[in-house]
């Protein structure tokens, strides 16, 4: 299990994750020098094993434990996906090169690895995961998928060719995209005194339009729906070595709730990895009661969203009064509503007047 | 039928009135009958030697008949056993001669051997037929001659006589026919890959009017026991055939008659019937009325005493003839055979032998193939009718692995001294209770072992993909691991890979 660490090391964290990679091919080397099966032993990440930790504040993987056999037929083909995608992923990190979840299932073809789909090296590359204990970002394996951050912050490079050199996250009025370069970057300073993560990329620009990275001295950060894992991890770093606390505006309803839930106490799916979450960063709005509050423009409930209402009101992570709160006012007022309808009071409603109320009701 | 119209027109008359009953309904069925009817001849006449037959076949394009029809000749050469020649005349060109009044497991449909055919030629081309025979002994002969259809009688044209010096033994009968080898072609082939089944120790050669060379080459040299004469069982006799023997008779009280005339009959067995049937045992057959006769019929049937008929006198083909014939002609991977214990149905012992063919050559059509003969000659029409093949549809071969996707052929052959033909034209098996479960156990005990073959090579498939597997992923975890871990060498995989083919084994 990886040590939980405050302060940005990105170069030592690079050599952990190397080794883990080497000694994982050690402790199989030996074991078929020594003329035995190799096998690997890994957290269960089966349903039953997943628990909600209040202390950690995420789901955490508990004790149950599987074995991976090369003596067993059907474990064969996943133990050498397994062996190939640590070795791929170490030659990939140690010339610190990165690639994407389908750049490695075609990379698979150049070795004979053949996956049958992208689903089934994706699981591989989760199992290494498991193993190694660290995300596949810190073996240089990217999602596709691409989320924004614009605000006075300044970072320096360790990538290859930009090593060394720094970027102020002002300096594009789109943003900064957060990919590998950005992600395994370090902070050399800011002015900025909070992180205000927004759901969706029209919201984002209206608010660097409007000047709120300036107006509430804030970083600004797009999670283009639900947040990437690099980004989730990135907001994390943001609030653990800069100390900045974490706002989160999504949609008022059940999904954007999740969205800000996923950030704050990481998901099912990611169990068995530490550092995504953020377990202080808060959510903001829009809640079902600021619809009331502010009378907003809304849609009603649709069926699917009830339910998942329901199971949500069940969920551990969703057991603080605040989120019971605002899941039984949905139920309630079966109404839910956009980011975007504060428009309905003028543009700059949203940064004038709600913004300011909500950071302070969440502070 | 054909029996009691004996006396009033003259056999030959009969046929030729009534051809469609014998095979020859139109040019196509008619050259295809005339082939198989000298080729069985053929067949017979080696076997009851104990030769392995070596039969050629020709058939040779003389000219168009009409739309649909050519004149051909046909030339059939065999080694058997020959004819002596004062019978050729009559063996030849006069029908129903030398009709036995004992059973015989024999091949021809009614026994008539080639006659019929010569008789059909003789009637569409009104050219002789032209015979050569020996016995082997210094001199053969050769005929030419026709059949007097009215009077039933040989009418000889020719007749030479020529030194033997080679002794050669045989018979070669030629003549010209009509009929439609192209629309027949197909049936044709189609019997003599048949009949190479069941005869595997036969040398068959056809030479098609094409010119085209078809070479059934024998396997083996054993050779069945050729079927012995019987007398008929008691259950099995009818009115026509109880004249017959009245008629023949030399014997004078009914006592003698039935413990000579009747198969498993001895005195005791003579005795108790005369009493159950209240007939005195010192009673002149020949005195019998026709009412008697019909009365003696029926009480041959309700005696319950009389022995079983014994197989003894039937002639099949034997597991390991079967499964040589089969393997020989249809190539197929795996084939299990099986012969029935002798049965007996209305007075008549029949032994039913089944052959299943799995694999190799034998094409999937998402049916099963299905061979069926009965006396040792494949028999190619109305297979939809026939018992067997309601047998086949009628068992649950799910139970046994097997789909009718599999490439599968089945075969069944019936031997009896009267094969239960269901219809006149004598192409299929009728259902008989008591052959339909011969059949059936038959099949089921070669579906068993099909089953056990297919459950064994499905295991040593799995195993040889198990080891497939291990083998192409152990070098690459190898390798990978090497790599990473950043060593040179290799670590050895030999051992494992050994540790994974002892199972295989």
């Amino acid at each position: 299990m990886p040590r939980r660490r405050y302060k940005s090391s990105i170069i030592e964290r690079r050599k952990e994750v190397l080794t883990g990679l080497e000694n994982l091919g050690v402790r199989i080397y030996e074991q078929l020098d020594r003329g035995y099966f190799p096998s690997i032993e890994m957290p269960s990440r089966s349903t039953e094993n997943i628990y909600y930790d209040p202390q950690v504040r995420q789901f955490i993987l508990g004790d149950k434990r599987v074995r991976r056999s090369a003596r067993n037929i059907r474990h064969i083909r996943p133990f050498t996906q397994l062996v190939w995608t640590a070795f791929f992923s170490h030659e990939l990190a140690s010339q610190r090169k990165t690639s994407t979840l389908r750049d490695v299932y075609y990379s698979a073809q150049a070795y004979e690895m053949s996956f049958k789909d992208q689903q089934e090296s994706n699981n591989i590359i989760t199992d290494l995961e498991t193993v190694l204990g660290s995300s596949r970002e810190d073996f240089n394996i990217f999602p596709e998928e691409r989320s924004a951050i614009f605000g006075d912050l300044t970072i320096e490079y360790t990538v290859p060719d930009y090593e060394g050199r720094t970027l102020n996250l002002t300096s594009h009025p789109d943003g900064v995209m957060i990919g590998p370069a950005l992600t395994s970057s370090e902070f050399v300073k800011t002015t900025a005194d909070k992180v205000i993560a927004i759901e969706k990329g029209g919201l984002f620009t209206r608010f660097i339009e409007e000047n709120v990275h300036k107006k509430f001295n804030a970083i600004l950060v797009l999670t283009a729906g639900q947040a990437p894992r690099a980004t989730r991890h990135f907001v994390r770093r943001l609030n653990r070595e800069l100390n900045l606390p974490v706002y989160i505006f999504t949609d008022g309803d059940p999904w954007g709730m999740h969205i800000a839930m996923v950030m704050i106490s990481g998901s099912a799916n990611a169990a068995h990895l530490r550092e995504l979450a953020t377990p202080d960063a808060k959510w903001s709005g829009v809640w079902a009661t600021d619809i009331v509050n502010y009378k907003l423009p809304t849609d009603p409930l649709d069926e699917v969203d009830v339910k998942r209402l329901y199971e949500l009101q069940k969920d551990p992570r969703y057991k603080d009064p605040l989120w019971q709160r605002e899941i039984k006012m949905f139920l309630k007022i079966r109404r839910k509503a956009e980011q975007e309808a504060f428009s309905r009071y003028g543009l700059t409603y949203i940064v004038d007047k709600y913004l300011p109320a909500k950071l302070e009701e969440t502070k | 039928m054909v029996q009691t119209t004996f006396e009033e027109i003259s056999a030959a008359d009969f046929f030729y009135r009534n051809r469609d009953i014998a095979g020859f309904t139109n040019p196509s069925r008619a050259i295809f009958a005339a082939v198989r009817e000298l080729v069985e001849n053929s067949l017979d006449a080696a076997e009851s030697l104990k030769m392995p037959p070596d039969i050629y076949v020709r058939l040779s394009f003389e000219g168009e008949a009409g739309k649909e029809s050519q004149i051909y000749r046909l030339r059939v050469e065999d080694n058997g056993i020959g004819v002596p020649p004062r019978h050729i005349p009559s063996a030849f060109g006069q029908v129903l001669f030398g009709s036995k009044y004992k059973l015989k497991q024999q091949r021809g449909t009614f026994g008539l051997g080639g006659k019929m055919a010569i008789l059909y030629g003789q009637i569409t081309t009104h050219q002789p037929a032209c015979i050569i025979s020996s016995t082997g002994a210094s001199k053969a002969y050769m005929y030419k001659l026709m059949i007097d259809i009215q009077r039933n009688r040989p009418l000889i044209l020719d007749r030479k006589v020529r030194i033997n010096k080679e002794q050669w033994r045989g018979t070669i009968v030629e003549f010209c026919l009509e009929g439609d080898y192209f629309r027949a072609m197909p049936k044709i082939l189609e019997y003599f890959k048949q009949t190479a089944m069941v005869n595997p120790y036969a040398n068959l050669t056809f030479v098609d009017p094409k010119g085209r060379l078809y070479k059934f080459t024998s396997v083996t040299k054993e050779m069945p026991d050729p079927p012995k004469e019987t007398l008929p069982h008691p259950y099995g006799v009818d009115v026509e055939l109880l004249q017959r023997l009245i008629q023949v008779t030399p014997y004078k009280n009914m006592l003698e008659f039935l413990r000579h005339h009747f198969h498993r009959v001895g005195e005791i067995t003579a005795r108790k019937f005369l009493e159950f049937s209240n007939i005195s045992p010192s009673k002149n057959p020949k005195k019998l009325s026709h009412g008697e006769i019909v009365r003696l019929m029926r009480m041959l049937k309700r005696f319950r005493e009389f022995l079983p008929p014994d197989a003894g006198c039937l002639s099949p083909v034997g597991e390991e003839l079967l499964r040589v014939g089969i393997l020989k002609e249809l190539k197929p991977e795996f084939v299990a055979v099986h012969q029935r214990k002798p049965s007996t149905y209305a007075g008549h012992p029949f032994i039913i032998e089944v052959g299943i063919a799995y694999g190799g050559e034998i094409p999937k059509k998402g049916s099963f193939l299905i061979y069926r003969f009965a006396n040792r000659i494949p028999l190619l029409y109305d297979e939809a009718s026939d018992v067997s093949v309601k047998v086949i549809n009628s068992m649950n071969w799910r139970r046994y692995k097997v789909t009718p996707d599999m490439p599968i052929a089945v075969s069944v052959h019936i031997c009896s001294t009267k094969v239960p033909y269901k219809t006149v034209g004598k192409e299929f098996i009728a259902d008989r209770p008591e052959v339909k479960r011969e059949v059936a156990n038959g099949l089921r005990e070669v579906a068993r072992r099909l089953q056990r073959f297919l459950t064994r090579r499905e295991h040593v498939d799995r195993e040889r993909k198990r080891l497939g597997i291990f083998s192409k992923y152990l070098p690459k975890i190898a390798q990978f691991s090497a790599q990473l871990a950043g060593k040179e060498k290799q670590p050895d995989i030999k051992k494992l890979l050994r540790s994974v083919e002892k199972f295989a084994a």
